[in-house]
């Protein structure tokens, strides 16, 4: 399939800011699930550069704005042709041990209620692989934790999501991560977009899952929100360890005012 | 000091010098050692003390000495195991050689909280990570020293190598001229050439070095003025430093300047508020990303505490064999994993003659001293170790060698041990000294200044 992709963050500052950097997690990688045809990060007034690709294989870009600044608008545009690859990534550089996502953090340490949820997916099981195992984990946190937007914030732990049951794509994806690594499976956040529409599609355009490391396939994406693989409605951008780590914008703004934010993504199929 | 029965001949002048100067004479000169301190200044922060955080570390007049011929081994040693732990580094942020040969655990490197995922594949200048390496040793026999753990992110303590020196030479500049002791004061200048030697490719002409300190309220905060001080580069908080465009920029009242090398005071965690902890207000925006795509150099690189880890320090001397093909000159304490069910069963039943350390712990803290705790304090210990065992290690009491010392009753003999720097750029270099700390308390092993040690100057004799 191929998707278009218009990305734009809009920040606003009652009081203009002195000087605002930012790092940037916003340009997907090629790898057998899709191929970039074009690609463009652009803000008004910003100054570019001290660009590379980490260990993971993403892209990460700096972007600064020097003051007096109102107002940032941040734009991505591209179109990327996209394949089902059932999930699994094929394809991509990244030289990053797996066994690094095996270590939690903050937002996705397992509690007791998240590896009990872990053991009891995983009781019925017999002597799967680890394959049958990631799924079993997906289903079930997709059964313990509710579609309900609004319900959750941005800082919100994995084990807080489970304990009020409900959340959003990101606490179903750090979910399935403390869940994965409660039972030895290295996990980790994936960010990115997705052709919603239709009844299939739950979340929006933005939308993040998770990814667990599976003896012999190598790393591959569950969403537990859609109970699916990510397939070829799902542009990927970039992972880290939890939804902070992977953030396609990261941010500090120096000066005196606040901040405020509006997100909106359209993602489309082209004919 | 004593060889058998026998004064070592090092120490020959000194003791001399000591039995023909009157115990008046002497304690008026200890006196005016304080003094001197306290003019300049030098105090150090001790955490879980409330009210005066700041203090004196103690200054002992009697110094520890090295002879030449000791001392070569002794060098040959550190900077043996400062390649190491260096290539080491190097390893495990790029093909991790080291475990895929099974000579290291994968997971005790890659699951380390000390382990930074965000490094992986950086090539630094020179392929140096720890640039200035600090191996705390203890000495128990003429020719035996042992290495208790290597300090690979931000060693402390050379202010008061440097400061200690200048002041025995102000007292005692008779002794001075009489022995021919190897000079430590031109370490700033060392170090400043190893950060220079290490700025990044795409720098012309002279690199400019300035030292990142997390400010005042540090308790390390004099160290870092004094250093930067003595080196001419400028010491800056991370709000005198800014990111644009692929380089690190320091403001001054002349307008930008480019900055080439950051020798940090500030741990990773602090270092990038968009790379690590969000709300740091002590680091710069955007410095990791910089790094990463080769603009700036940082000393010592993130992430290169995974090599002085203590559960790590362990394979050390496998390190020496794998990447240099050498044998350890200096050797590791036996250590004990309280991870490994035999090593802790070992541990528990002993405890009473044991140190137990944290792994992640630093300066004294937290840890037992077996011999020296009560019945209460080693079962307290025990189930701290029960509930947790990965997270300490246990090594047997060593029979540390010991130092003349000024005390109340005269000179005593009190424990010591050694702090030598080593710096590693381009070259790799051990200056001829070090930090000699010692426990003041009589029997007593441990001599971090924070558990009430003090320091010494340490010679190393010209032949």
């Amino acid at each position: 399939m191929r998707l278009s992709v218009r990305h734009t963050t809009i920040y606003r500052f009652d009081a203009p800011m002195r000087f605002v950097t930012q790092s940037h997690r916003l340009t997907p990688s090629t790898c057998t699930s899709q191929r970039i045809v074009a690609w463009e990060v652009g803000a008004e007034g910003a100054v570019f550069g001290a660009s590379f690709v980490d260990g993971a294989g993403d892209r990460v870009t700096t972007m600064t704005v020097e003051g007096p600044v109102e107002r940032i608008d941040v734009t991505v545009t591209g179109e990327v042709e996209t394949f089902d690859a059932a999930g699994v990534l094929r394809g991509h550089r990244e030289i990053v041990s797996p066994r690094t996502y095996l270590r939690p953090t903050q937002r996705t340490k397992a509690n007791g209620a998240l590896g009990e949820l872990a053991a009891g997916a995983l009781a019925a099981a017999g002597e799967e692989g680890d394959l049958a195992r990631a799924h079993l984990l997906a289903a079930a946190v997709a059964e313990a934790i509710a579609y309900a937007p609004g319900t959750t914030e941005a800082h919100t732990t994995a084990a807080e999501a489970l304990e009020q049951g409900r959340g959003v794509c990101q606490d179903h994806a750090h979910a399935m991560i403390a869940l994965a690594q409660s039972v030895g499976l290295p996990a980790r956040y994936v960010t990115g977009y997705l052709l919603t529409g239709g009844e299939e599609g739950i979340g929006e355009a933005s939308h993040a899952w998770a990814e667990l490391h599976v003896e012999g396939l190598g790393w591959v994406g569950f969403d537990p929100a859609n109970r699916c693989c990510p397939d070829d409605r799902y542009i990927r951008l970039g992972s880290g360890r939890d939804a902070l780590d992977a953030a396609p914008i990261r941010g500090v703004s120096r000066g005196g005012g606040t901040e405020a934010m509006d997100v909106t993504v359209v993602v489309a199929a082209q004919q | 000091m004593y060889d058998g029965k026998r004064v070592r001949p090092a120490y020959a002048k000194l003791l001399d010098w000591v039995e023909s100067t009157s115990p008046e004479a002497l304690s008026q000169k200890q006196r005016q050692a304080e003094a001197l301190f306290r003019r300049i200044g030098i105090t150090f922060a001790v955490y879980g003390e409330g009210g005066d955080t700041e203090r004196l570390i103690p200054f002992d007049m009697m110094p520890r000495v090295f002879t030449e011929y000791e001392w070569r081994r002794l060098e040959r040693g550190v900077k043996q195991r400062a390649r190491a732990l260096n290539a080491f580094l190097y390893d495990v942020y790029h093909r991790a050689e080291i475990t895929r040969a099974g000579i290291i655990p994968a997971d005790l490197v890659f699951r380390n909280e000390a382990y930074e995922p965000a490094v992986v594949g950086i090539d630094p200048p020179a392929g140096v990570y720890s640039h200035i390496v600090g191996i705390d040793l203890v000495r128990t026999g003429p020719e035996e020293f042992f290495v208790l753990e290597d300090n690979c992110r931000t060693p402390s303590g050379v202010s008061y190598m440097l400061e200690n020196r200048e002041i025995m030479m102000r007292m005692f500049p008779d002794l001075f001229r009489a022995t021919r002791i190897a000079p430590v004061d031109d370490y700033p200048d060392r170090l400043r050439r190893t950060l220079a030697s290490v700025a990044p490719a795409s720098c012309e002409g002279q690199p400019v070095s300035v030292l990142l300190s997390p400010g005042a309220f540090n308790s390390a905060y004099y160290e870092h003025s004094f250093l930067a001080d003595q080196m001419g580069i400028e010491l800056v908080e991370g709000q005198d430093l800014f990111v644009q465009g692929d380089f690190v920029y320091m403001r001054t009242t002349e307008g930008p300047k480019r900055v080439h090398v950051i020798y940090r005071r500030l741990d990773d965690s602090f270092l990038d508020p968009l790379c690590f902890r969000p709300e740091s207000m002590l680091g710069v925006p955007g410095l990791m990303n910089v790094y990463r795509s080769g603009g700036v150099a940082i000393a010592s690189a993130p992430g290169a505490g995974v090599a002085d880890d203590k559960a790590v320090y362990i394979y050390v001397p496998e390190m020496i064999r794998f990447y240099l093909g050498e044998e350890p000159i200096l050797k590791n304490v036996q250590t004990w994993k309280c991870a490994d069910p035999s090593d802790r069963k070992f541990v528990l039943e002993n405890l009473a003659d044991l140190v137990v350390k944290e792994v992640h712990g630093s300066g004294g803290y937290g840890m037992l001293v077996g011999p020296k705790s009560t019945k209460e304090q080693v079962a307290a210990y025990a189930e701290r170790i029960k509930g947790d065992p990965a997270a300490f290690i246990a090594q047997p009491t060593l029979a540390l060698s010991t130092c003349p010392t000024f005390v109340d009753e005269g000179l005593a003999p009190r424990h010591v041990d050694l702090r030598p720097f080593c710096l590693v750029g381009r070259e790799v270099h051990l200056c001829p000294g070090g930090l000699t700390r010692v426990a003041l308390k009589e029997g007593s092993l441990v001599v971090n200044s924070s558990q009430g040690g003090g320091v010494k100057d340490t010679w190393v004799l010209a032949d």
